[in-house]
């Protein structure tokens, strides 16, 4: 099965996301990777976690990646070199990409995924609904390319151990008028501290802390266990916080060692973007909050007279 | 300045969700709602065509049963129309049958100046049918927007990055998609209530718009399998008596954290 990975940098680097669905692909065929973007610096890690080949469009030059892949994976496959399988992230990235595509190829997509195996020909993968608590498996029909998204962390990341990936010229080409969106500038967050998404650590606060002013308590908090401060949607929403601390089904997917959620209900949403973390600890006031039905330990109680005084215990330490 | 919102009526997210046995798709028998994610997109282009002075909000939906309560939220909150898909044709459709659905009931209307939809629905989450919609209908588009501004004919819009954001411009006609927050979505009007119920909205097959194939037949998967996922225990649910702060320290220093 030739099997292509949807690639994405940062910071000079293969995304972790990118690494996870390289590990995959590699146990379900020959692998390949596209990247809007240049390749040059990340070829030798793409190659390590098992990509033969980067297919690389260079600098967009401004256009947004939505219309620009899709043409340039479009080009390649009308030029004979057809993937059975793409893997993408569940990125903005891959997800504006993967829809283009789909149109382009005029093949279903089917996102939000946790799992794929293959069985011959047949390609199957499981996203979970409700929350998390039932798996649905479905199979492509007909002929691919099939297109499948996979959330972050789906997948151990492992390398493999090959040479670098050769880097192929893939061209994006005259766009026409659906490349008319001109990005004009770039705005990059500042953040200190371990990544939301890496830290061992994550204290996670909601509209349970009553007020935007409040948050800073979970910053210290987090502070204090070398961890990363997180958020619900309703405070993201509520514009307490950017939404880079969003937790959750549309913000970032975390395993730590520890989260601790302080006034945070425990929506299905939330859950899903935390339930994998190997403790849960919970602060809120609500005994029949549903955070306390996945919760190692759970506190009920007030959280602006509990978190002061765990504040203080930490730094008395 | 003419402005289409595609606006999903769901069941309603409070209730619990089930999936039916035997067609395995997501039961929708209830009464359906305005998705929330929508009344952004609604709001935002009320806002917009209010701005420029002149223009119409529009509503196109795809909804099982010839549901229109969801529209007619949208419409009380101000849009002046709407076109529904509606057919049992349509059950199992996937998010690109959507999309090509969506479009042709966009063209029904006329097309317009600017398409709003919303990052992802509430209920199926798929996320692509913005972007979908665009490449069908040929335009270009801005996603995630987590602001819109319309100066003549551009859009200008900041668009949500996993970094930051970005400052994105594009000439109309396009598609923009918009995160939930962007704007305070009105709540509709004892008046815009009244003046909902008579509001046009013209009802159509799949078959009247000339999309083929749809529904299962026309979608590129199928569910196999159905299962029940490894299920989280609880722990130790204490009350405070002031000294929960101690548990929790007792705790981390447990797993060694501290
Ligand atoms: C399509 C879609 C996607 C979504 N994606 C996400 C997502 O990625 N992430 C996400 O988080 N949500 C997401 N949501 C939103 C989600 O459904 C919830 O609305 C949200 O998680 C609620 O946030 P919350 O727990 O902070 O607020 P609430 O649900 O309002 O809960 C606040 C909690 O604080 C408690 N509390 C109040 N006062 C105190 C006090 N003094 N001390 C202690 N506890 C107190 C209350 O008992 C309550 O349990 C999504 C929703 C939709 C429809
Ligand atoms: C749990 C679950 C998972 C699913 N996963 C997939 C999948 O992976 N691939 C797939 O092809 N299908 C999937 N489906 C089916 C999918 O829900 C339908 O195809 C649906 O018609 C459109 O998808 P969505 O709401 O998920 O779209 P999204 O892409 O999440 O919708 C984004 C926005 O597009 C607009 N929009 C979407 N649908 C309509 C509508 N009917 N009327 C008006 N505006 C609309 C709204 O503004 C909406 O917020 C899934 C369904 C469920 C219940």
């Amino acid at each position: 099965m030739k099997v292509w990975v949807y690639a994405q940098q940062a910071e000079g680097a293969p995304t972790s996301a990118t690494l996870e669905l390289l590990t995959k692909a590699r146990s379900l065929g020959d692998v390949t990777a596209f990247l809007a973007g240049d390749a040059s610096g990340i070829a030798t890690t793409l190659g390590e976690f098992g990509a033969s080949k980067v297919y690389a469009t260079g600098d967009l030059g401004g256009h947004l990646p939505g219309v620009a892949a899709s043409t340039a994976i479009k080009a390649i496959i009308d030029g004979g070199d057809s993937p059975d399988l793409i893997l993408f992230p569940q990125s903005y990235e891959g997800r504006d990409v993967m829809a283009r595509l789909s149109v382009k190829l005029d093949k279903t997509v089917l996102t939000n995924n946790v799992d794929i195996a293959v069985d011959g020909s047949t390609v199957k993968v499981t996203t979970p609904v409700f929350g998390g608590n039932v798996l649905v498996t479905s199979s492509f029909n007909g002929d691919g390319p099939y297109l499948a998204a996979f959330r972050p962390k789906s997948f151990p990341v492992e390398a493999a151990g090959g040479g670098a990936a050769e880097v192929v010229a893939a061209p994006v080409g005259e766009l026409g008028a659906t490349g008319g969106a001109k990005v004009e500038a770039v705005h990059v967050e500042e953040h200190t501290g371990p990544k939301l998404d890496e830290a061992a650590v994550v204290v996670s606060g909601g509209r349970g802390l009553g007020e935007a002013g409040n948050y800073s308590t979970i910053e210290t908090l987090a502070k204090l266990l070398k961890g990363a401060p997180g958020a619900s949607r309703a405070i993201v929403d509520a514009g307490w916080v950017p939404y880079s601390y969003q937790v959750g089904q549309t913000g970032k997917v975390v395993k730590p060692d520890v989260y601790l959620a302080v006034g945070i209900s425990g929506a299905t949403q939330h859950m899903v973007g935390m339930k994998g973390s190997k403790t849960i600890i919970a602060i809120n006031k609500d005994k029949e909050a549903p955070i306390f039905g996945i919760a190692d330990l759970g506190i009920v109680g007030d959280a602006q007279k509990i978190v002061p005084k765990l504040i203080e215990a930490l730094q008395g330490r | 300045m003419n402005v289409i919102v595609c606006v999903k009526q769901i069941p309603d997210p409070a209730l619990p969700g089930a999936l039916d046995p035997s067609t395995k798709t997501l039961k929708r028998d209830g009464k359906l709602i305005l998705d929330e994610s929508d009344s952004y997109g609604v709001e935002m282009a009320l806002q917009l065509v209010g701005k420029a002075g002149g223009g119409e909000v529009s509503l196109v939906s795809m909804a099982p049963n010839g549901e229109t309560s969801g529209m007619r939220t949208a419409l009380a909150m101000g849009a002046a129309r709407g076109v529904l898909v509606s057919d049992p044709a349509l059950q199992g459709t996937d998010a690109l049958t959507t999309a090509k659905i969506l479009a042709a009931a966009v063209q029904k209307l006329g097309g317009a100046d600017l398409i709003i939809a919303a990052t992802e629905s509430s209920d199926g989450y798929t996320g692509t049918v913005p972007e979908q919609l665009a490449e069908v209908l040929g335009l270009p588009s801005i996603t995630f927007a987590k602001s819109v501004d319309v100066d003549g004919t551009t859009l200008k819009v900041n668009r949500q990055t996993e970094a930051g954001f970005d400052e994105v411009t594009c000439t109309l006609p396009a598609l923009v998609s918009v995160t939930a927050g962007v704007v305070e979505p009105r709540y509709p009007s004892f008046k815009g209530i009244m003046a909902a119920k008579s509001k046009p909205v013209d009802t159509v097959t799949a078959a009247d718009l000339g999309v083929s194939p749809v529904g299962w037949a026309g979608a590129g998967q199928e569910i196999v399998e159905i299962g029940q996922a490894a299920a989280r225990q609880a722990g130790e649910i204490v009350e405070d008596d002031g000294e929960g702060y101690a548990k929790i320290v007792a705790f981390l220093e447990s797993k060694k954290v501290i």
